[in-house]
């Protein structure tokens, strides 16, 4: 019984981040990577996968060490860990795939001072075990990346004609080349959120309608 | 040199512009841009700090960082915090006139990825002391010009009826794409002899 | 007396400690990663270089190293070339065919353009006056006008035949008559005319050192 009931919680903290929390579309939160570098799908996975480690790895540290750590200090150490896994991710992807490194910039770098990574520590990580934490983090952070294939996919086929680098359309496609430029980031973040909250006020008239 | 430093200014502050090109400062963009006054100081509370960056960037690049280039973003960070605190207890201390119209953005601005993002790309420009200076008033002054653009229009849209639909940040990210868009404009500023 | 500090909080000795711990971890973690990864980093920027340096310079096998240092060029010996944020002197780099014969010089340069600074490397012939090859190492032009000048084949190859003197010169498509001259890109104008201003501005700069140092050899 007791396993079923720690099952489903697992399972709730890890769907959260994937649709109801999403840190991308519902939560606003580490904007700066998520229209920076997403004018191709490739980008924005691989800046996902770069937040997913240090985000998860961040958690891992913070959470098994969070009774050692003092409280008026907590900031500061965990601003220690995740600039010290960032670095890492940076000299991992500068060694290993350097084109993506290349690509991303120094927005590698500003993984640091993304709020979700610091917001997921203060508000989860350091209040909860270590599983639970872990399984928080890599929910949050396959939300974030699956917003900002969506964002990169739909800038880069509406800019681009192409996904994956792989052309979709004719030659007779003109591409909207506004759209990987950075007024494309902001306009794509724009309507999507438009688009959900159409999606939530129709929902919440359907529920008035059935009279609950 | 006199034309590179006014290329720098300018293309930090219009071309490169760190809010609409770079998306970089979004937070405050978004968080404090509701009335012109305070979105003017908190601009200039930014090209304080950026300036206080740009100096701790270039001493630690100069004299700290060359034995040691995995320690650069810690040190960052903790650098830059760390002195703008010590610049927060001071003015308080001298100046309170100027601490109550800047004071209280202080510690909101220091977790700014506009900051941190000044000392990492003054860094891969491998600026020197006046040019890391001179790029922080440009980006500085970019920041202060996107935000107080944008609370000006903030302030119109309040007196409109607005679908509830589109209200909030994705009114504003519109509102935003349509900056960017007319600061592309200034592209090409430095190039069309 | 403990007790009572522990009801306020932590003692200051132990944050110390606390953030001590945390630097310490951190930076043993940063230097042993920073160890493991430097040697394929240094390997990776030195192959983008010698790519870079055999695309613009046709035929060379090998190269070397030159460093400007008191307005004369030096050669360097390829393994002291350090990398990071520091600002060397300016150098280029002498291409040398299979047989050991000089090519060229591939001569990096930048300029600003329509965004942000284009920068790119190209390749001299000083027996012939004349630039052999070129290619854009970074640019921010706009993706599908400004970055043309990476596309355009026509563009490129009239780079590969350009005589330096009396001074490379832009003229508007279709009007090239002289050797010296290049024509614009329709599209991207501006992006065409930076590079070229880019050519004109680095090979002057450098031709002196260069002659130099030939007549040195």
């Amino acid at each position: 019984m007791k396993n079923t009931v720690e099952a489903s919680r697992y399972r709730a903290e890890f769907v959260k981040g994937l649709w109801k929390e999403n840190p991308v579309f519902v939560a606003v939160l580490g904007m700066c990577p998520a229209l920076a570098v997403t004018n191709t799908a490739i980008n924005g996975i691989a800046m996902g996968g770069a937040t997913l480690f240090v985000l998860t790895f961040s958690s891992l540290l913070v959470s098994s060490f969070r009774k050692l750590i003092p409280k008026e200090v907590r900031i500061t150490t965990f601003v220690i860990i995740i600039a010290t896994f960032v670095t890492i991710v940076d000299f991992l992807l500068q060694a290993f795939m350097p084109a993506i490194h290349k690509e991303l910039g120094a927005f590698v770098a500003l993984i640091v001072v993304n709020c979700l990574i610091l917001g997921r520590q203060e508000a989860f990580a350091f209040k909860n075990p270590v599983r639970l934490a872990v399984v928080d983090a890599l929910g949050m952070s396959l939300g974030f990346s699956f917003a900002l294939f969506c964002l990169g996919a739909i800038r880069e086929i509406l800019g681009n004609g192409s996904l994956f680098g792989i052309t979709l359309f004719g030659p007779d496609f003109e591409p909207w080349i506004v759209m990987i430029l950075p007024p494309g980031g902001f306009l794509s973040l724009g309507f999507l959120l438009l688009f959900f909250n159409w999606l939530k006020q129709r929902q919440e008239k359907k529920g008035v309608e059935n009279g609950y | 040199m006199a034309t590179d430093l006014l290329w720098i200014f300018i293309s930090a502050m219009v071309i490169n512009n760190f809010t609409l090109y770079y998306f970089l400062g979004l937070c405050p963009f978004f968080g404090v841009s509701d009335r012109i006054s305070t979105a003017f100081r908190m601009g200039m509370a930014n090209v304080f700090v950026l300036l206080i960056t740009a100096f701790c960037a270039w001493f630690l690049n100069s004299f700290v960082l060359n034995h040691a280039p995995y320690l650069r973003l810690i040190s960052f960070i903790i650098v830059v915090a760390s002195t703008v605190q010590f610049v927060e207890m001071a003015i308080k201390k001298l100046s309170p006139a100027l601490f109550r119209a800047l004071g209280i953005f202080l510690p909101l601005i220091t977790t700014n990825c506009a900051i941190l993002g000044l000392a990492l790309f003054a860094t891969n420009k491998g600026y020197g002391l006046v040019e890391s200076l001179v790029y922080a008033l440009g980006a500085g002054g970019g920041l202060t010009l996107a935000l107080v653009i944008m609370a000006g229009i903030r302030e119109e849209t309040k007196l409109l009826e607005i679908p509830k639909v589109i209200e909030g940040t994705a009114l504003n990210l519109i509102i935003a794409g349509i900056l960017s868009m007319a600061f592309m404009g200034f592209a090409g500023l430095f190039s069309t002899t | 007396m403990v007790e009572l500090q522990q009801n306020r909080g932590s003692s200051s000795l132990r944050l110390i400690a606390t953030l001590g711990v945390a630097g310490l971890f951190s930076g043993l973690a940063l230097v042993a990663v920073f160890l493991f990864t430097r040697p394929l980093i240094e390997a990776n920027q030195a192959e983008a270089l010698r790519i870079a340096i055999f695309q613009v310079l046709p035929g060379s096998e090998s190269y070397k190293t030159l460093e400007l240092n008191a307005k004369k060029l030096q050669l360097l010996s390829n393994e002291k070339e350090s990398t990071g944020p520091k600002k060397s002197n300016p150098r280029i780099y002498a291409g040398y065919s299979k047989s050991g014969d000089l090519l060229g010089f591939a001569i990096p340069g930048e300029e600003p353009g329509f965004q942000d600074k284009i920068k790119a490397i190209f390749g001299y012939d000083p027996e012939q006056r004349m630039l052999i090859g070129f290619e854009v190492l970074d640019t921010k032009e706009t993706p599908g006008l400004g970055d043309k000048i990476i596309k355009d084949k026509y563009f490129r190859s009239s780079l590969t035949t350009l005589k330096i003197d009396p001074k490379i010169v832009a003229v508007k498509p279709g009007q090239k008559t002289a050797a010296n001259q290049v024509e614009t890109i329709t599209g991207a104008t501006i992006s065409s005319k930076t590079v070229i201003r880019l050519l004109e501005k680095t090979i002057r700069w450098w031709l002196p050192s260069i002659n130099k140092y030939l007549e040195t050899q």
